[in-house]
């Protein structure tokens, strides 16, 4: 903190207070009612509920569909993360060395960022319908798509309508990331090494490390939250349960199966994931990867 | 010459870039613009057709909803509501907050900041069916309380402006204390002018988080009377030129307000990193 501070017995409360009482109400009250349910079981038709040990959480880990779940979180982060990193990178490096024309395709290039999951998600509905939908004749085309009886095909289905949006976001950090590379660092190393692609993976890209990590464990936060809406408007988890994530399958078993108990072991088991991704979202700023 | 032939190249796979970007939006568009007869017949189109002022309006002004009881007007008017109140109340009480941590010899200080960023970690998503709860029991569902509060509860712009704060020079306080000022009059004539960047770019940030919210007014609006234009899109019932309509009206917001203020935005976000 600050080492000149003002010293008052009661004026820091009237600061804090407003964000101290939002914060007790509508979070503190709802995750302590989380830690409630977790831990106890309610029976079949909601009289009365007794107190249940770990036996939400051993159900869960029993559960195969939420292994299901589990596995298709992962692979939605990690390709997400690959796709929309890899083409936001290779658009920021174009539009960071063009001369004419630089603002216009920024400006055109940031604007989905803005767009809502859920608008996304009804967007791609309609290039995916057997009727209308131009994606779903050119698949079906090549290899006879189908995404409510194929796993394969509904993964597609939900990455391409995942990703599309997330490329503007990461094409945003890049390109901030590239033009905050000194100058100078660059003109010397055009001497010492001819050949752009190799300069660009021996230095610019090194340089980029800070902006890739933070980018990461966006585009992970991502896929874990944000994608709710996209899932929800899209294949609902279709065919099977296969293209549920774990957020939308505590929603599901939650709301509509009013499975508190399940719901709220599924929930603290992903506060736990969170927990993790945070602390390396704090090693990063906290500045302790440094490459510059 | 090898210079035009790369420069050739980086346009060339920017251009790639737009067509990814821009022509779905597009593609919807322009499918707006004719009449759910043509679209039914001849699918999705890339030109532009004569129904635009037709659709728009009749989205705009025309009962839908499942009981028939809402206008688009109205739910572009509740997006509004819920979106200005959720950046409004988020910026005031982290602004306050974040001084109040910086600024002032706090006892328990290291609990009240944890107690604070913790919150972090328990996005809304993960509280959803328990908040629903204390919504209820609070009776604040189908009420634009019930949809700002819970949004509001986060710790993420507190973090922003606590950053902010760590920034600025010492000296500043040591002269205005000088001077005799108060912390409220140091809050109000310096802190806050010397952070207006930062205040807009939170505030956007804010806005479009909470016009683009989903799952939360989807839980908390069982009377249409409180549908908001993000979540309206998927129950909404109407031919397929007023939905296709409706999801252009929808993006235009937030998406003005980014391209306008994107400098803005970026400044505020980097002043952090």
């Amino acid at each position: 903190m600050k080492k000149v501070q003002f010293k008052s017995n009661y004026s820091q409360y009237f600061f804090l207070a407003p964000q101290l009482l939002i914060l007790l109400i509508f979070l503190y009250w709802p995750i302590i009612q989380t830690f409630k349910d977790a831990f106890t079981m309610q029976d079949a038709f909601g009289f009365g509920s007794q107190f249940a040990g770990f036996d939400n959480f051993l159900f869960i880990f029993s559960d195969p569909s939420y292994f299901t779940a589990f596995k298709f979180t992962i692979i939605y982060s990690f390709v997400i993360t690959l796709i929309t990193g890899s083409i936001g990178l290779l658009l920021a490096v174009q539009a960071n060395k063009v001369m004419h024309g630089k603002s216009t395709y920024k400006t055109l290039l940031i604007w989905p960022y803005a767009i809502a999951p859920a608008v996304v998600g009804v967007m791609a509905n309609y290039f995916f319908s057997e009727r209308y939908g131009l994606l779903h004749h050119l698949f079906n085309n090549l290899w006879g798509f189908n995404w409510y009886e194929n796993v394969f095909d509904a993964y597609i289905y939900v990455i391409i309508a995942g990703s599309w949006k997330q490329i503007s976001a990461n094409f945003i950090f890049f390109l901030a990331g590239l033009q905050a590379i000194q100058k100078t660092v660059i003109e010397a190393s055009i001497i010492d090494c001819k050949s752009n692609i190799r300069r660009f993976w021996t230095i610019t890209f090194p340089l980029l490390m800070p902006t890739t990590f933070f980018l990461i464990i966006i585009n992970i936060t991502y896929a874990f939250f944000d994608t709710f809406g996209i899932i929800d408007t899209t294949t609902i988890g279709a065919p099977g349960s296969e293209t549920k994530t774990l957020v939308y399958k505590a929603y599901i078993d939650g709301f509509k199966g009013l499975d508190l108990g399940s719901a709220g072991a599924q929930s603290i088991m992903m506060m736990i994931i969170v927990l993790v991704i945070t602390i390396f979202q704090f090693r990063y700023i906290e500045g302790k990867i440094h490459y510059n | 010459m090898t210079k035009y032939i790369s420069s050739t190249i980086n346009h060339f796979i920017l251009s790639i870039g737009l067509l990814i970007m821009v022509v779905p939006i597009w593609i919807i568009f322009a499918s707006s613009t004719h009449s759910s007869l043509f679209i039914n017949t001849n699918g999705l189109q890339f030109f532009l057709g004569d129904n635009f002022i037709e659709n728009y309006s009749r989205v705009l002004f025309k009962q839908s909803g499942f009981f028939n009881e809402i206008t688009a007007l109205k739910m572009f008017f509740n997006s509004f509501v819920m979106a200005t109140g959720i950046a409004t109340l988020s910026v005031i009480t982290s602004l306050m907050a974040a001084y109040g941590l910086v600024y002032f010899k706090v006892k328990y200080a290291t609990i009240i900041f944890w107690v604070i960023f913790i919150t972090l970690l328990v996005p809304l998503e993960l509280r959803i069916m328990p908040s629903y709860i204390v919504m209820s029991k609070l009776n604040l569902v189908n009420t634009f309380a019930g949809l700002i509060l819970p949004i509001s509860a986060s710790a993420i712009a507190t973090f922003f402006f606590r950053q902010f704060y760590k920034s600025i020079p010492d000296e500043l306080l040591e002269a205005a204390k000088l001077d005799g000022t108060n912390s409220l009059r140091f809050f109000i004539d310096f802190l806050i002018p010397l952070s207006k960047t930062m205040i807009a770019a939170v505030f956007i940030f804010m806005f479009v988080f909470g016009y683009n919210q989903y799952l939360w007014p989807l839980i908390m609006t069982t009377s249409e009377q409180y549908w908001t234009v993000v979540m309206g899109l998927k129950t909404m019932y109407g031919s397929i030129s007023d939905r296709f309509a409706f999801v252009i009206m929808s993006m235009i917001p937030p998406v003005i307000i980014i391209i306008f203020l994107q400098k803005l935005f970026i400044q505020g976000i980097f002043q952090n990193k």
